[in-house]
């Protein structure tokens, strides 16, 4: 039944999908004029062979030909040709992916390691002081935008030096040992997962504290203490498993809001993701390269809602899917 | 997601607004925020264009309240002069003979006021040869005070007209889908969910990619507007449609109906307004949302451009390491971004305690 949902899912969302891309594709169609004359512009691209990239993508043809036709390319798994980096698509698309997955990922681990103990901290000691500082620490966490921190961090890492500033490898990675290379990538990765988590750990932390507050006032907590359970017992055997399981499916909404924001970072840290080659794209009208990192993105994030799904039907029994 | 719960405003909530001191406090930095923008013209020292490149990157200049001897006196700014060091590192180097009073209610550069009268007057300033930059100066030499103060009049507008049009479409669209419910209602909810799929800053990004390159800034301006409410409404039809479905069940709706109102007035008119208390805080909750767009575009050099100042867009200056490194003064455009954010989630949040205390809103950006 789990599985018939799954692929309902993904049939319903496929036409929104190439109604998207329609739409983006005409729209840039209609303003970018031929973006081919980038190529002409390039002395060491020949004549035939922007004719012949005008004839496989039928660049002369009307746009909804052009479509079909990127369609149809699609669908054998071909996403055409980045006329700005001039080489095809397919090779950037997934490396840039792995690389905004990595930084997803790693936030939301850090999130969900700082956010629940936190939010378990603050209930336990509700509208005590402990708790008064970690509500005005999340909202101060909320209200910074993200891009502004990374500018913080990397005017702090500049003056220090403690952190590299920007970028994924150090120089000379290559020449590093396994450990070395772990190593250096999580130092590249400290400041856009640091930037990235500090808004999801205020969420989250207030959505746990306030599920654990709920929690707490339930009877079953009250027999528990009153059986003589050391509190610790009370608190983490008895609350923290209650409170904990409607956040489980946050973690497939929050991976695929998590995108948006990565995207922004990626460019402000020159993380060689998806979102900055996107941008890289809209800004040379790279027409083949906005749509493919567009599709992919949203892949993404349909992937990410989609575990959200299965996720929630898994904890909670009483929804179903038909 | 709502319940059969209705939402409507209790009568002593927005009095309880007044006891929360963070609220108003919020509320008034707004107001200063709001008014400075407004009076941009008058309270900034020079217009946003107005530039001298002989100080560029100067740094903030202390306004002195003790003359040489530490006597008080009428507050002044010593004259700067740049120089460079054999690294071509710019110094500026503070000439302690120059003085320059601070002047109130001077003249200065020309504007029209609400576009409107022309006037010279500021509401500070200091005279000719001198220069006044209480927060320093940008690439090209022009203050950045007044450059912030400009600024907030794109960054802070450009919330109220987003959450403005993406409401009335959401209002609208949802009121028409919850009411009507069957077909009309999954069209509708599939259309929102098209949007919803996508993540924010990618269909951002899309939708920038497609507005033709020789708009002026104006056009610009409103384009972002478009294309980030077309992003925002979504999510809140979803939400109202939620709620119109169990409105459109209550004897008011029959007894308006029975009368021979129109379906359109019946949606404007009765059942939206129930939405009321839920649609104030989810705008002052969403406003923060277009603001870190419209910065975030900004940033990347997509949205306002040069001349034209927006918080964002003067932020993009300290995106090289190097400049925030000599100059950190060009990092403060973020607190004003940062502030106007948490003046509007501590509002919004205020809002809910006192309106409606079991809500949830989406954030869509």
């Amino acid at each position: 039944m789990m599985l018939r949902y799954v692929i309902r899912r993904l049939v319903v969302s496929l036409p929104l999908l190439l109604m998207m891309t329609l739409l983006t594709f005409v729209l840039m169609q209609k303003t970018t004029g031929g973006f081919y004359d980038l190529l002409r512009l390039d002395p060491q691209i020949s004549e035939e062979t922007i004719n012949r990239y005008i004839q496989m993508y039928q660049l002369d043809k009307p746009v909804l030909v052009q479509y079909k036709q990127w369609v149809w390319n699609l669908l054998r798994g071909e996403f055409g040709y980045s006329f700005y980096y001039n080489v095809p698509v397919v090779t950037l698309i997934s490396g840039r992916m792995w690389n905004t997955f990595i930084l997803s990922f790693c936030s939301i681990v850090l999130t969900w390691a700082i956010a629940i103990p936190l939010g378990i901290i603050a209930a336990v000691h509700h509208n005590r002081w402990v708790d008064r500082v970690i509500q005005l620490l999340s909202y101060v966490g909320l209200a910074t935008p993200s891009f502004f921190l990374a500018m913080l961090l990397l005017f702090w890492a500049s003056r220090t030096g403690v952190l590299p500033l920007g970028g994924m490898h150090s120089a000379q990675y290559d020449d590093l040992s396994f450990l070395g290379k772990v190593w250096d990538l999580l130092r590249h990765l400290a400041i856009p997962t640091v930037t990235l988590s500090v808004g999801s750990i205020g969420s989250l932390q207030r959505i746990m504290r306030g599920n654990m507050l709920e929690v707490l006032r339930q009877q079953y907590i009250l027999t528990a203490r009153a059986k003589g359970l050391p509190e610790s017992r009370v608190i983490y055997r008895h609350a923290l498993r209650n409170a904990i399981n409607p956040l489980i499916t946050l973690l497939g909404y929050e991976f695929s809001s998590l995108l948006s924001g990565a995207a922004l970072l990626e460019i402000i840290c020159s993380w060689p993701g998806l979102g900055a080659l996107m941008l890289t794209a809209v800004r040379s009208k790279d027409i083949y390269l906005v749509m493919a990192s567009f599709m992919m993105g949203s892949i993404l994030f349909l992937m990410g809602n989609l575990l959200a799904d299965i996720l929630l039907a898994r904890m909670d029994p009483r929804i179903r899917y038909e | 997601m709502s319940k059969d719960k209705h939402f409507v405003p209790s009568p002593g909530g927005l009095r309880n607004f007044r006891k929360n001191p963070w609220a108003v406090c919020c509320l008034i930095i707004l107001g200063v925020f709001y008014a400075g923008a407004f009076l941009a013209d008058f309270v900034s020292p020079y217009s946003y264009q107005n530039e001298d490149r002989s100080y560029s990157y100067c740094p903030p200049m202390e306004i002195q309240f003790l003359d040489e001897e530490g006597r008080l006196a009428r507050p002044f700014v010593y004259g700067v002069t740049i120089s460079f060091d054999e690294f071509h590192k710019r110094n500026y180097i503070i000439d302690k003979a120059e003085k320059y009073p601070l002047k109130f209610w001077m003249k200065g550069d020309t504007y029209q006021f609400l576009g409107l009268i022309p006037s010279s007057r500021h509401l500070f300033g200091v005279d000719a040869p001198g220069r006044l930059m209480i927060w320093g100066a940008d690439a090209r030499g022009r203050d950045l005070f007044s450059r912030i103060v400009y600024g907030g009049r794109v960054s802070l507008s450009i919330g109220l007209l987003g959450v403005a049009i993406s409401f009335t479409i959401g209002l609208l669209v949802g009121g028409i889908a919850g009411y009507y419910g069957g077909r009309i209602d999954d069209v509708l909810m599939r259309i929102c969910e098209m949007f919803m799929m996508i993540p924010g800053f990618y269909l951002l990004l899309a939708l920038r990619a497609m507005v033709p390159a020789d708009f002026n800034s104006v056009q610009v301006y409103f384009s972002i507007v478009v294309i980030l409410s077309f992003i925002g409404w979504a999510s809140l039809a979803r939400i109202i449609r939620g709620m119109c479905l169990s409105i459109r069940e209550r004897e008011f709706v029959l007894a308006a109906k029975v009368m021979g109102l129109s379906d359109f007035r019946i949606i404007v008119r009765h059942i939206l307004p129930h939405t009321l208390s839920y649609s104030i805080i989810a705008i002052m909750l969403s406003i923060p949302g277009y603001i870190l767009a419209e910065s975030a575009l900004s940033l990347i050099g997509l949205g306002i451009q040069d001349p034209y100042a927006s918080w964002g867009n003067l932020l993009s200056e300290a995106m090289g390491i190097i400049q925030i490194n000599f100059s950190p003064w060009i990092l403060l455009p973020g607190f004003f971004i940062f502030l106007a954010v948490m003046c509007f989630n501590v509002i919004g949040d205020a809002l809910r305690d006192c309106l409606d205390p079991h809500f949830q809103v989406d954030e869509n950006i």
